[in-house]
């Protein structure tokens, strides 16, 4: 489940905003004031220059001046309403100058790389080391003021924040394969910046954009209150407030008014610009924003009891796990029940996406929340129910009775803390022993997974091993407490073959020493024969065959097992078996058995109801209406 | 056949890195290839078996001119490969084309497919805009897609569908030699009997020449002609398939193949760690491999053994002083 997309069923980017109240005020402010910015000449307001010197300072809401009148006897709200409109035309003209002009700088400089890249980002730095207020003031006293310089100003100020975004961004989008490809496919590399790159840094200009605008806006006004921007007797917000700022005690309002109406725009385009960020943000689109639980919601209607004692090690009954995104419902797990018994090794296989992943997470509760829950089902690990237990209890689990060991053990890993300061903290979260015990323990763990010059490599930081090494280092992390139970998610898959054999060697090792449990889940096979006794074969979030790994492999009961033992390459034999279309979206499953639509022995019957687990004898089931009999082929 | 292979590569040496810094100290050099010599002939599979970081990609991304070499020379059908990129890319990617290893990332998530393949049809090809359509229909027919999967955009495709995408758009410049670099390994098994099977029948219609990269021994054995085992940025085997699978010479290839696991087969591997690859930065002088060979002797530290032919198969070298019975 872990590559993000987004389909049309997820909510979309505007309803995304729209859930969000903070963004929806900044926009409903924003708009009314831009409304009014807009609308000012056909409104019925006095001309905002025309001075009358006998109603000079009125306070607000004098008949005839709602705001009252400045020093010059000018209305008050005619000079906000066209002073608005100024300072926004301002902010938002020299927030796309800014824009262009960076955005360009910083798209050839991280595509060309090298020593264009360097003179560019020199050139940004040194515009960037310059007090900007001093850069205003040295280009308002070449060119003179006025309100188009003042924007030459501010544009040339902001260029770098644009120019950094922008080619960092481009600088990782260069290098990837896709832009290979483009060259491959004949492009030109000026196509290839427009065409290829630019879409993808778009988001990037527009956050730029969203989080500057407000900033520029108040930089305007600053060089306008400073007599640099806006000439008299034209009106924008900041020379509204640097006139009002003589008068600051005697009468306040001549620069209150101005300065509230700089905060609100200014707080409403952040509002709105957060928003915005929030939206377009890889990082937080990932869900980095949404805190998960410390366990996955369990949702169960009825708490299961004990039929009879468990005598496994772990049990697993009738597990339903799903993943609730916008109105859909994606049943990744559901009806998954398993046993496995103290120093067994059971292997889960099938395609991706096919729930075994989700399943095993579900065990200690690592399954993400939101956006998954546990609907039913229950887990019995050593007469415990893990899914009702309290949270203090299942945190003891993990890392100690119970292990995890994935696939890429450099993300596993913390990148800043050495291996022995890691293996330490395992150690010392659920045992009470001192510093210098549990470094030695963690030390004999590197011994006992055979890496060489363990003392030497406690020192050393995850990004200076082998991948190997660094999933050796892993499994022993697993074995530091003394583990009943490893749960090995897809371990060897990122290791190279002869790694892999290795790893695989270990782990085998180990059970039978420690007399230690092993769920191991992979899409392979070949893998799981090399290690685990018995097999589940998982498809569209059910178990749909279990039984001997000989015994499957040999003679597959279920037509799926049989085609994905088919599409492994061996050595001698006929051409590759393969399975036609595709696994049944999830939050569609078709009614009866979700393999029909793609089974060569399909009768009517398959679609017709649920299929149910049939007892074959020899421990082995299979969710079935026609199983193979042995030998047969699909 | 014509005597000219299509493609061969003589020395072919790429470091990174190396000179030194503007203030005079050594900048680290790092050996990616050494020395590789291969040819390949119109028609065949050549398989470029190794673990990570061995070289195999640097050896794809010189092949099809994304990268030169720093010594050493690549030919195609006798001409200078650099030549040819300098006069006219455009030509060169009309002959070699590409496949990535991760079919996702070689899309840009923000193109339809169509806009994907039609940029080789308009830039390699020079075609009109009926000729193009008519074009499209047939690739993705040709990948076992639906003329409507043009409309959308990658992130809808599952793996095994992007990287067949992947390959149309590879096949649309209608090339003689495609580089495969890795094609099948970050898809499922289910998905990868797909992809493979539809490459063997492309093969067949189109009379291509692969140059098939992987790690995975059982996938080299299906669809290669010939093999070269590559170590640390050195050519250490090469032979015919079926004498490589049948006895291997060097100990690196019978490592790689007693590694391959094997359905129903119990891991017939050591958990031993055999020593770890050789510090790029710093290569060791004689074999690269004598920190995990079973047979290393006192020459295997001193002398690097170079590529010599051996034994009764035609075309079968290898570069051990001790080579297996």
């Amino acid at each position: 489940m872990g590559r993000e997309r987004d389909d049309g069923s997820r909510p979309g980017a505007w309803r995304l905003l729209l859930n969000n109240h903070l963004a929806v005020s900044g926009l409903l402010l924003l708009l009314l004031i831009g409304l009014l910015a807009l609308a000012a000449p056909w409104l019925p307001l006095p001309d905002p220059d025309a001075t009358a010197p006998v109603d000079r300072l009125l306070p607000p809401l004098t008949p005839g001046y709602p705001l009252g009148t400045d020093a010059l006897g000018r209305d008050l709200l005619s000079r906000l309403v066209w002073g608005t409109r100024v300072s926004l035309a301002m902010g938002i003209s020299a927030t796309l100058v800014a824009a262009l002009v960076g955005s360009l700088v910083g798209l050839v400089a991280g595509f060309a790389g090298g020593r264009s890249d360097g003179l560019l980002m020199r050139g940004i730095d040194m515009l960037m080391a310059f007090p900007y207020i001093l850069l205003a003031l040295a280009i308002v006293a070449v060119l003179g003021p006025g309100l188009v310089n003042a924007l030459y100003a501010i544009a040339l100020v902001n260029i770098p924040f644009f120019a950094r975004n922008v080619r960092g961004v481009t600088l990782g989008l260069a290098r990837q394969p896709f832009i290979d490809a483009a060259r491959l496919s004949g492009q030109s590399r000026s196509r290839i910046l427009l065409l290829e790159v630019l879409p993808n840094v778009l988001p990037v200009i527009v956050i730029t954009i969203s989080t500057t605008l407000g900033w520029m806006i108040l930089e305007t006004a600053g060089l306008s209150f400073l007599g640099l921007g806006a000439q008299p007797p034209q009106a924008d917000l900041g020379s509204m407030l640097g006139e009002g700022r003589k008068l600051l005690f005697t009468t306040p309002h001549v620069s209150v008014i101005p300065g509230l109406m700089i905060f609100i725009l200014v707080m409403g385009i952040n509002l709105l610009g957060d928003g915005v960020r929030d939206l377009l943000d890889p990082r937080l689109k990932s869900g980095a924003l949404s805190r998960p639980l410390p366990r996955t919601r369990v949702e169960r209607a009825q708490t299961p009891t004990l039929q009879e004692e468990p005598t496994s090690l772990l049990e697993v009954r009738d597990l339903h796990t799903g993943f609730s995104i916008g109105r859909q419902r994606y049943h990744a797990v559901h009806g998954v029940d398993l046993d496995l018994a103290s120093g067994q090794t059971l292997g889960i296989v099938g395609e991706s996406g096919c729930g075994k992943s989700v399943a095993v997470m579900s065990i200690t509760g690592l399954v993400a929340s939101p956006p998954g829950s546990i609907t039913d089902g229950a887990v019995w690990l050593q007469g415990v129910e893990l899914l009702g237990a309290p949270l203090a209890r299942l945190q003891a689990l993990r890392g100690g009775a119970v292990c995890h060991v994935f696939q890429d053990p450099l993300a596993s890993l913390h990148p800043l803390y050495r291996v022995g300061d890691q293996l330490v903290e395992a150690i010392q979260a659920h045992q009470d022993v001192t510093r210098r015990q549990a470094w030695q323990q963690a030390q004999a763990l590197l011994a006992e997974v055979h890496i060489a010059n363990p003392a030497q490599r406690m020192r050393a930081y995850p990004h200076q091993l082998s991948g190997g090494m660094r999933q050796r280092v892993c499994i022993a992390m697993a074995l530091a407490n003394r583990p009943r139970l490893i749960i090995a998610d897809e371990p060897t898959t990122a290791l190279d073959v002869t790694v892999q054999a290795q790893i695989l060697g270990l782990l085998q090792r180990l059970r039978q020493q420690h007399q230690v449990s092993i769920l191991f889940v992979s899409h392979d096979f070949s893998v799981v024969s090399a290690l685990c006794e018995r097999v589940l074969v998982m498809y569209a979030g059910r178990v749909v065959e279990s039984g001997a790994i000989e015994q499957v492999i040999s003679a597959p009961a279920h037509p799926y097992s049989a085609l994905l033992i088919g599409c492994i390459p061996t050595p001698g034999q006929g051409p590759l078996q393969t399975i036609p279309g595709s696994p049944p979206a999830l939050d569609r499953l078709p009614e009866g058995c979700a393999f029909a639509p793609r089974c060569p022995r399909v009768q009517e019957r398959c679609t017709e109801g649920e299929v149910g687990m049939t007892r074959l004898g020899d421990g082995r089931s299979v969710r079935c209406l026609f199983p193979l009999q042995a030998g047969e082929s699909p | 056949m014509s005597h000219t292979p299509l493609l061969s590569l003589q020395g072919v040496t790429r470091h990174f890195g190396g000179g030194r810094y503007p203030w005079g100290a050594r900048r680290p050099l790092l050996h990616a290839l050494q020395s590789v010599s291969l040819s390949m002939a119109q028609g065949e599979t050549l398989g470029l078996v190794g673990e990570s970081g061995c070289g195999k990609s640097t050896l794809a991304r010189l092949v099809v001119g994304l990268d030169r070499p720093s010594c050493g020379r690549i030919e195609w059908r006798g001409e200078d490969l650099a030549d040819l990129v300098r006069r006219d890319r455009r030509a060169l990617a009309r002959r070699l084309q590409y496949v990535f290893q991760d079919p996702l990332a070689a899309l840009n998530p923000r193109r339809t497919v169509h806009q994907a393949l039609e940029t080789p049809l308009i830039h390699l090809r020079g075609l009109e805009r009926d000729a193009r359509r008519q074009h499209l229909e047939t690739l993705m027919a040709s990948v076992l897609l639906e003329p409507h999967h043009l409309q959308r955009y990658p992130h809808e495709f599952s793996g095994g569908q992007a990287q067949r995408i992947g390959i149309a758009r590879a096949l649309a410049a209608e090339p003689e030699l495609l580089v495969l670099d890795e094609p099948v390994s970050a898809l499922d098994v289910s998905m990868q009997a797909q992809v493979l099977n539809l490459l063997a029948d492309l093969k067949q219609q189109l009379g291509l020449t692969y140059l098939f990269i992987s790690h995975d021994l059982s996938v080299v054995e299906r669809v290669c002609d010939r093999v070269a085992v590559l170590y640390f940025g050195q050519l250490v085997e090469l032979a015919p398939v079926s004498a490589l699978f049948k006895r291997p010479r060097h100990p690196y290839s019978d490592l790689l193949l007693r590694s391959a696991p094997l359905p129903g087969k119990p891991s017939r591997v050591s958990e031993l760690q055999e020593g770890d690859l050789p510090d790029p930065y710093r290569p060791p002088a004689g074999c690269p491999f004598q920190d995990r060979c079973p047979e290393r002797q006192a020459r295997c530290l001193r002398e690097m053994p170079p590529l010599a032919p051996i034994g009764d198969a035609e075309g079968h070298s290898v570069a051990c002083h001790f080579p297996l019975g």
